[in-house]
């Protein structure tokens, strides 16, 4: 040991000690963002590469046997519980928050027009893609991750396989068509917990609530909803995949695929949910100027 | 060899036809670092070659390229007379039917039972196999790299690591592939596994007409599997990181070999490495 720190003390310093001529603080500040630009725009290409070649193994190959109901059955089937009972909770939760001010003004009744509205419109399919990109982003991440961290995926390159199209298609096609199915869920969910909270624990008028209820809902509505929640699947889909295959190396990789999936995913659906919300409105209400019902 | 002539590889004179895989003037540049430079090298069929070297020396890289997992920034691999280079995927996917890899920790898939997992690529790549025959195929090559029968309904997670090993060569071995490539197949295991894998490397030669490349840093593999010795080396500077080829020639060559830096590897001394590292001069 000795005689290895001598030789280390005795010779010239260590490449990477050599000192760089210095930089001034606006040149390193200039490369720094310059560096993050570069960076922000790389992935952005990166990922739309990703999405193109999804998309055209989507439509010129169907999904490899055996994958298509194994991923259907991880988000649809074991997302429906937390589904409806995230929805019931909130419900009520609009429940008890709106009643204080409804009965201020002697519009208890009209309680179910708001919350059903408020699920249908915009919580349900939220909340809905909220629950898949926590529950099932974050594992398809992990697992993807964990596939190209042991090979995994270049295992499947190895064999003829692509592994876009063995492993993201048919997650994508689970999320986009199941996704409406757990949106309906949160919202019928969410009306009886709404329900049960205003006419059950509040005692307000069980034919009046739901006259109201009935009046405050239009088939835009439920449309809108479901429309939007086709969007926010692929989003989760594509971004949690995208982020699993490029997993850097080791667990912290894999832990942190997974935490981005569900952050980048959540942060797309909010910004999505606002664009597709304007756009539909306006062609709503471009068709019906009036409001009128849309169905 | 010497340093000057060392990464230029192979004969160039090689009958047409004999060659299976030729890497021409290949350079890989990864993450902003070249990590190899120039690697020209030819591999005639029926060959065993292992490829020897310091950990990140660019083995698995080269090796990755080498079956059109990766790309060469410049210069060109051609497989069978294919350029992998610039084929497309439809191509490259049915050149690698006829390249089986055998992964350093087997890449099985966790989700397959060892059955599902052999018989992957012959229902992927010959779906119109009656699944009687790909069972008999998937027993057949268990058997032949010696695992019980019992083992085909197990996942990987109940297998040790050899036994995963010898699941991932008969994964490789099972479409009958003209190129097998083992990356790292005794690394982990202990001596009598590590020569259990050396065997299988041998028999599978003996029983199919098969091209090997074998990567590893273990000598006796190396010596005991091969027909010829490529030695990376890493050349790291302030500027780049490439790797050279200090020798190329069969197994027996590697102890008298005139480059200081081959016998010292073969001979696991550390002379001076340690002072070169410091001043970043490998």
């Amino acid at each position: 040991m000795d005689v290895a720190l001598s030789i280390v003390s005795s010779a010239s310093p260590p490449v990477s000690s050599i000192p760089r001529a210095p930089v001034s603080p606006f040149v390193q500040w200039v490369t720094d963002w310059g560096s993050a630009v570069v960076d922000a725009i790389t992935t952005v290409g990166d990922l739309g590469l990703f999405a193109w070649q999804m998309l055209q193994w989507l439509f010129t190959r169907r999904p490899a046997k055996g994958t298509i109901l194994v991923n259907f059955y991880q988000v649809g089937a074991l997302s429906l519980p937390v589904v409806a009972l995230t929805g019931t909770f909130i419900g009520m939760v609009l429940a008890v928050q709106s009643h204080g001010q409804f009965r201020a003004i002697g519009l208890e009744t009209h309680l179910g027009a708001v919350i059903n509205k408020s699920l249908v419109n915009e919580l349900g399919p939220v909340l809905a893609a909220t629950m898949l990109a926590g529950r099932v982003g974050s594992a398809m991440a992990a697992v993807l991750g964990t596939m190209r961290v042991t090979e995994q995926i270049d295992a499947l390159s190895s064999m003829g396989a692509d592994p876009i199209h063995y492993l993201v298609v048919p997650r994508f096609l689970a999320c986009i068509f199941l996704i409406p199915a757990l949106t309906i869920m949160a919202d019928f969910m969410g009306i009886v917990g709404g329900y049960f909270y205003s006419v059950v624990i509040l005692g307000i008028d069980h034919a009046a609530y739901l006259n109201h209820s009935q009046e405050g809902v239009t088939g835009f509505d439920l449309f809108i909803g479901i429309f939007k929640s086709v969007f926010f699947g692929a989003v989760i889909a594509i971004m949690s995949c995208y982020r699993g295959f490029h997993c850097k190396p080791g667990a912290e990789g894999v832990g942190t695929a997974a935490t981005t999936a569900f952050v980048y995913s959540f942060v797309l659906i909010l910004a999505l949910d606002l664009v597709l919300t304007i756009i539909l409105n306006s062609i709503y209400y471009s068709l019906y100027p009036g409001g009128g019902s849309f169905i | 060899m010497s340093d000057a002539d060392a990464s230029t590889l192979g004969n160039k004179n090689d009958a047409p036809g004999k060659t299976l895989l030729s890497v021409d003037d290949a350079s890989i540049r990864l993450a902003g670092q070249w990590i190899l430079k120039n690697i020209n090298l030819q591999i005639e069929r029926g060959q065993t070659v292992s490829i020897i070297g310091e950990s990140g020396c660019g083995k698995t890289v080269f090796m990755k390229t080498l079956v059109g997992l990766l790309r060469p920034t410049s210069g060109r691999v051609t497989f069978g007379g294919v350029n992998l280079s610039t084929s497309d995927p439809k191509a490259m996917a049915s050149i690698r039917r006829r390249i089986g890899f055998v992964f350093q920790n087997a890449a099985l898939f966790d989700s397959m039972t060892i059955y599902e997992n052999i018989a992957f690529p012959l229902r992927h790549n010959e779906s119109h196999r009656p699944e009687s025959q790909v069972r008999d195929l998937v027993m057949q090559h268990l058997q032949e790299v010696g695992l019980p029968t019992e083992s085909a309904l197990k996942r990987p997670a109940e297998l040790s690591g050899g036994m995963r090993k010898r699941v991932g060569l008969a994964r490789a071995l099972i479409l009958r592939p003209e190129l097998v490539v083992y990356d790292e197949p005794t690394t982990g295991l202990d001596p009598i596994m590590s020569d259990v894998i050396n065997e299988l490397i041998l028999d599978t030669r003996r029983r199919y007409p098969v091209t090997s490349i074998v990567v590893t840093h273990d000598m006796r593999t190396a010596r005991k599997v091969s027909d010829r010795v490529l030695m990376f080396f890493p050349r790291r500077r302030l500027e780049d990181n490439d790797s050279q080829v200090l020798f190329d020639g069969p197994p027996s060559g590697l102890e008298t070999s005139d480059d200081r830096r081959v016998r010292q590897f073969v001979r696991g001394e550390a002379g001076d490495r340690l002072r070169e590292m410091s001043m970043g001069n490998l």
